[in-house]
């Protein structure tokens, strides 16, 4: 039993947001990195999951992007994990990352390919989708819930308004999110043992750039909140239903 | 010629995708074309008002197998009918299905795809598409640069527009193979309004004390035919499920109107809530963060003013 858990570097949740360059790139100086929450959090821990429940998985995990992506490689291995592969490109589109990681686990023949719902930088919730097509395999988006029994798997995912219990066989895509696992802090047998896991550096395989980013925008700045007293609640509801048209 | 496509649940076309026929009608009025629609799977709805929004044929593949979702098998149908139509312009709505197909058929059609778009392309120059970023902290133009283009619509971002306008509705003939995914069952929250179509929410945080005052967030919201949601704190210690959570790790939503009460406003809460239009906080801590991306505020204790606000409601509902 194979896993790959495909882990992406994002600014951290409380980064100031700004642009650079003509408003064409991230302002990306002083900027905390982290792993992205949706892929630490709940694909990689439940995927470490399954590895403690049973030892016979080999668990790996990949990163597409150049050597300044490494701390955050090590972090995730200090987590859990077997060993990283590094497919050592910028990143062009969700495209291209999406065939990078999908010729590594094509080759590497894994059962089931984890990743977050998305980056919460672009929020492209793309690369699942993309990689499950290219490798031709059944596709479970906005897991909440898996288990596994052999190589049946019983997915539960967010639909609109609830949720659905679907089950399929591996090998499988799942894209991750909140509930499939808790997060974890690494501990110091962990951040140790990480040093000496295995990181395999790849180069790239050529593949097709779809997309392009023009330019960034920051949204409007906001008016003003507009301050209605606390003994005058009514006034509130008045302003919403008058001058806002809001119900 | 510009495809658009509907999404149903159960048989059920999806208000998002009303949302997305017309802006798949703009988009094709824009580039001098028409608008078509592919609907997968069984339904009982009337498909020929779906040109109510715009668009001119709808295409139904009406095989059982495809009235439960499977995201290989409905990327296989739809570039099908991508083919035989020579649609160049497909979109989706960015909801639970959007997120599963367009990926898929953007890598198999080779398509560039621009998900979460919250405004029509801009086609002067190319075709590019803007969409929101950082958990809608930005926006980024992307420019989607192969012949055939797929988008993604945010919900709630797009203002549906309706005329009396029919549809012509063809059946297109296709085999369809067996689904790998076996759905063994579908548990949808009954009797509430969806929190990602939602035009109003009203939501709570810890600032109501305990799950058992949150009948002042349920009656306003019953009131204002609104959804509810809950901050993360409320969800982790479990006086809300977890499907109500909006933030950064739970639902974005974009609602008309945002009422926050007794949640300070992280910016990880914000992260799922700022592309509301109207944001509402009521807060006893004049130095909640939230204020600051509000339109309008109370602040002041939640259990004297709730009541009031919701008598309020009341008297205006009664009138109207």
């Amino acid at each position: 039993m194979k896993i790959l858990v495909c882990i992406s570097k994002t600014p951290d949740t409380t980064a100031k947001i700004a642009f650079a360059d003509n408003n064409t790139k991230f302002a990306a100086e002083g900027v905390q990195w982290i792993i992205n929450p949706y892929d630490e959090w709940y694909a990689l821990v439940r995927a470490i999951e399954l590895k403690e429940a049973n030892p016979e998985v080999v668990l790996h995990l990949i990163n597409v992007g150049n050597a300044d992506n490494e701390p955050i490689i090590r972090k995730a291995l200090a987590l859990g994990g077997d060993e990283a592969i590094r497919i050592n490109s910028e990143i062009a589109d969700s495209f291209n990352v999406a065939s990078q990681i999908a010729a590594v686990a094509k080759e590497g023949n894994y059962d089931l390919v984890f990743t977050g719902k998305e980056t919460i930088d672009y929020n492209g919730s793309s690369i699942g989708g993309m990689i499950a097509e290219l490798l031709d395999l059944p596709f479970i988006s906005h897991a909440v819930k898996f288990d596994l029994e052999g190589s049946n798997a019983t997915v539960t995912r967010e639909i609109d308004g609830g949720e659905e219990v679907d089950k399929a066989i591996l090998p499988l895509v799942v894209s991750c999110q909140k509930g499939m696992a808790e997060q974890r802090i690494p501990n110091m047998k962990g951040i140790m043992g990480a040093r000496t896991k295995p990181l395999k550096v790849m180069e790239p395989i050529s593949a097709d750039v779809l997309t392009s980013i023009a330019s960034f925008d920051l949204p409007p700045v906001k008016a003003g909140v507009k301050l209605v007293s606390a003994d005058n609640p009514e006034e509130l509801v008045r302003l919403l239903h008058d001058e806002a048209k809001a119900f | 010629m510009v495809l658009v496509f509907i999404d149903q649940s159960e048989g059920q076309i999806k208000k998002a995708s009303f949302e997305a026929a017309s802006y798949a009608s703009k988009i094709a009025a824009q580039l001098g074309t028409t608008a078509e629609a592919v609907l997968l799977g069984v339904t009982s709805e009337n498909l020929s008002n779906l040109g109510n929004y715009g668009v001119k044929k709808v295409h139904t593949i009406a095989n059982e197998t495809l009235t439960n979702f499977d995201a290989q098998l409905y990327t296989k149908a739809i570039a099908q009918v991508v083919e035989a139509t020579n649609a160049d312009v497909i979109v989706f709505s960015n909801n639970t299905t959007g997120k599963a197909v367009a990926p898929r058929l953007s890598a198999r059609l080779k398509a560039g795809l621009v998900t979460g778009a919250i405004a029509l392309p801009d086609t002067s120059n190319g075709f590019t598409v803007k969409k929101t970023v950082f958990s809608a902290k930005a926006f980024a133009n992307i420019n989607i640069n192969t012949p055939k283009k797929i988008i993604s619509l945010n919900p709630n971002s797009f203002n549906i527009s309706s005329t009396t306008d029919t549809a012509e509705v063809v059946p297109f003939n296709t085999s369809v193979d067996a689904s790998k995914i076996a759905v063994s069952a579908i548990n949808k929250v009954t009797g509430e309004v969806s929190l990602s179509e939602a035009e109003i929410v009203v939501s709570g945080g810890r600032g109501l004390k305990g799950p058992e005052n949150w009948g002042l967030v349920t009656e306003l919201a019953t009131l204002l035919g609104a959804a509810t949601a809950c901050s993360r704190p409320v969800a982790d210690i479990h006086w809300r499920p977890h499907h109500e959570h909006v933030g950064q790790t739970g639902l974005a939503i974009a609602p008309n109107l945002y009422i926050a009460i007794g949640i300070s406003g992280a910016i990880q809460h914000l992260a799922g809530v700022n592309r509301s239009k109207i944001i509402v906080v009521i807060n006893k801590d004049p130095e909640a963060p939230f204020f600051k991306a509000a339109d309008y505020g109370i602040v002041g204790d939640a259990f004297e003013v709730m009541p009031k606000i919701i008598e309020a409601v009341k008297k205006i509902k009664a009138t109207a």
